[in-house]
């Protein structure tokens, strides 16, 4: 029994990771359709936010507290600028995003390289944060459950922020039908680079994220991509439900997968899982009914 | 529109597809071999005062982060070399290439330094891949390879010098350790690919010869990062120790979740193979504090070659700069392979490799000699224990020096391995 709850509690906080890496990408690629090979290294950007926020303000706890802000800011920051730079110029034309901004991904690795050194740095996690909680007999780790509820909250805020506000109601008319949009007047131009730069942003907060869970390098953010966009994929594209459970399936999937085999084994069944769910499903879980010709 | 609503059904599809190809990209190990060319007579030029060695790291990449430490201790040992005197009155010139953590172009550079170069011997190498790869380009063209990191043992050519451990040289005694703690079972927890399959494969041998339990065996892919689930099964398994042979990032997630699940260096030790000083603050000294490690030499040693060593390194690289196994071991092998020159009186591969034999260095981690006949090097076992300073203190050591037995023909439990 014990194994079983902490097994299904490996499984949810695998899927609140995947979560957070795929949030951002649900909306920069499921709601705008940009394909962006950067992403991960939007993550890695906020990662190493962390790490330079930790060495201005020492206090572990307080770092991680500003962090969170400073990581979607600069996540942000850096998205906007990719794409008013160099996305803005390539709408529909998937394939030369994808190439141009997995060039993009290399350069900040690079980059990331010169500032920070070759060698992983570590930020430290907060006290209140290290050890585990005890719930139904079952030791959680603190980080985990911490990040379970950063994932929930971000998924919280964007929902709300997508339902509620005018930019929500701006975005969500973008997507469904972006001539009519345009037609009564919305600025998709402008609404495209709120999304982007929400997005992106929400790359950076993971990323702070992660810090608590491995070390921080230059290649951080390409072992999530690929997850990132499987989520998307799975999820069901131009829908932040899709995503939710898609995260959170694959996260269980996962985790008893690897219980009962073992990890090399438990991502190739995962991968098998879903090229045989998209064969059967190709618009994924979700999907948005539009009038739209589209 | 009909475009845009094709793209609309191809996105997933092609985005799926790039994932397996991506996914791919991360676990290319296989060794292709260098093309082969024909024993050329070597064109090695000594008649001038100067004579050209080869060093082949990956300076870009995946393992930068390590090789360019080795990378930093062979120039090191160059250039005190070459302040010295050089090699027969020869000053080293070196040419150095990038070998850029793939396997194919370490073959490549090393065919490049051998026959456009032309140099007299070539250091460098990290994984066993890259060893693999090189290993027909050096026999094809009859030159030296100097490869100075720990392995998994079971090859022998006459073309390579061995300077790192070899099985029975750190994971064999590691395990006696644990024996003479009183371990009676182990769980085996290590990244997907040769190395630590074939170090298990010793390991379970060994296990099941001194009645040692060996409660599960976990294989995680390299820079896999959850391992809540892998935690999970080594908690309930209840081990005596854990034997861990993961490389690179992992570690780092690994000793994070371990420590987080309440497991430490006291109720279930963790020996590590992997970690050296370099990887410690990487990985957060909170996390692997007293935990244990299997290597030859630590920068604690208390020697006065090693100190010399230390304060030389830290002089040239900063003051925050450590030294670790690997390097110590690529530090000493531009020593040995000096050593053997001076012994044959000549840069001739088929004299080194005649002279090779007995040829001693006094190296920061003690004596070291040459075994003429599969190449690898006599070394002291050691068994640290990672410190509050992040330095690594020695916790046991074997007293003397081990012959290398790469092939484990010493052990009669060894019999079958292959």
């Amino acid at each position: 029994m014990d194994v079983l709850f902490s097994q299904l509690f490996a499984g949810l906080s695998l899927g609140s990771v995947l979560l957070l890496a795929a949030l951002g990408l649900a909306l920069t690629f499921g709601q705008m359709g940009v394909i962006n090979m950067a992403h991960g290294e939007l993550m890695m950007a906020g990662a190493y936010t962390a790490f330079v926020v930790q060495g201005v303000v020492s206090d572990a706890g307080l770092s991680l507290l500003v962090s969170l802000p400073v990581g979607f800011l600069v996540g942000g920051l850096l998205g906007l600028l990719l794409e008013v730079t160099l996305i803005s110029r390539m709408y529909r034309r998937p394939l030369d995003t994808l190439l141009v901004t997995w060039g993009v991904a290399l350069v900040l690795q690079q980059v990331a390289r010169d500032v920070f050194g070759a060698p992983n740095v570590d930020v430290r996690a907060p006290s209140w944060l290290s050890g585990a909680v005890e719930i139904f007999g079952v030791g959680m780790p603190r980080t985990r459950v911490f990040i379970l509820v950063l994932a929930l909250v971000c998924v919280g805020v964007l929902a709300l922020v997508l339902r509620t506000t005018p930019l929500g109601r701006r975005i969500r008319a973008v997507v469904q039908n972006r001539d009519l949009a345009e037609a009564s007047g919305i600025s998709t131009r402008r609404t495209d680079r709120l999304t982007f730069f929400i997005g992106s942003g929400v790359a950076g907060v993971a990323g702070v994220a992660l810090t608590l869970l491995g070390s921080i390098g230059p290649t951080l953010g390409t072992n999530y991509i690929v997850d990132a966009f499987l989520v998307v994929v799975a999820g069901g594209i131009g829908q932040i439900k899709g995503t939710v459970i898609a995260a959170f399936g694959l996260g269980i999937l996962q985790a008893t997968f690897e219980y009962s085999t073992t990890a090399s084994v438990a991502k190739v069944l995962v991968f098998v899982v879903i090229v045989l769910f998209l064969q059967v499903r190709p618009q994924g879980l979700v999907t948005v009914r539009t009038r739209s010709l589209a | 529109m009909a475009t845009s609503r094709a793209t609309a059904r191809a996105l997933p599809a092609a985005t799926l597809v790039l994932a397996l190809v991506l996914s791919g990209c991360g676990a290319r190990t296989d060794a292709s071999g260098g093309s082969a060319s024909s024993a050329a007579a070597s064109c090695v030029d000594v008649s001038g005062d100067s004579v050209k060695i080869g060093l082949l790291n990956s300076l870009s990449g995946t393992m930068a982060i390590s090789e360019q430490t080795v990378h930093d201790s062979l120039r090191l040992a160059v250039a005190e070399i070459n302040a010295d005197g050089g090699v027969l009155g020869k000053q080293l010139e070196v040419v150095a290439e990038d070998g850029a953590s793939e396997p194919t172009t370490f073959a490549e550079k090393a065919e490049k330094l051998i026959t456009d170069d032309c140099t007299a011997a070539v250091f460098g190498g990290w994984t066993s891949a890259s060893r693999k790869a090189m290993l027909p380009v050096f026999e094809n063209n009859d030159a030296l390879l100097f490869y100075p990191v720990q392995y998994e043992g079971l090859e022998s050519s006459p073309n390579i010098f061995y300077t790192g451990a070899t099985t029975n040289q750190q994971i064999v005694p590691a395990l006696d350790y644990l024996k003479e703690q009183g371990a009676t079972s182990i769980f085996l927890v290590g990244s997907d690919y040769v190395f630590p399959r074939t170090a298990n494969k010793i390991i379970n041998a060994y296990a099941e010869a001194n009645g040692i339990e060996v409660l599960g065996e976990e294989y995680a892919p390299l820079g896999h990062t959850d391992f809540s689930t892998i935690v999970n099964k080594v908690k309930a398994a209840g081990a005596d120790a854990v034997f861990n042979t993961l490389n690179g990032d992992s570690n780092v997630a690994f000793f994070k979740e371990y420590k987080n699940a309440g497991l430490g260096p006291d109720a279930m030790p963790v020996v590590s193979v992997s970690i050296a000083e370099e990887e410690v603050g990487g990985i957060g000294i909170e996390n692997v504090e007293g935990q244990l490690t299997a290597w030859n030499y630590y920068q604690t040693i208390d020697s006065p070659e090693n100190t010399t060593f230390v304060e030389a390194f830290k002089a040239e690289y900063g003051d925050d700069r450590v030294t670790s196994d690997p390097m110590e071991a690529a530090y000493a092998s531009v020593y040995l392979w000096k050593g053997m020159v001076e012994k044959a009186k000549s840069f001739a591969v088929g004299d080194i490799q005649e002279a090779a034999g007995g040829v001693t260095f006094d190296a920061p981690e003690g004596t070291v000699t040459v075994d003429g006949e599969n190449h690898h090097i006599a070394k002291t076992a050691l068994i640290g224990k990672i410190g509050p300073d992040g330095l690594i203190h020695t916790e046991w050591s074997s007293g003397e020096p081990i012959e290398p037995d790469p092939f484990l023909t010493g052990y009669d439990w060894a019999e079958g391995l292959s």
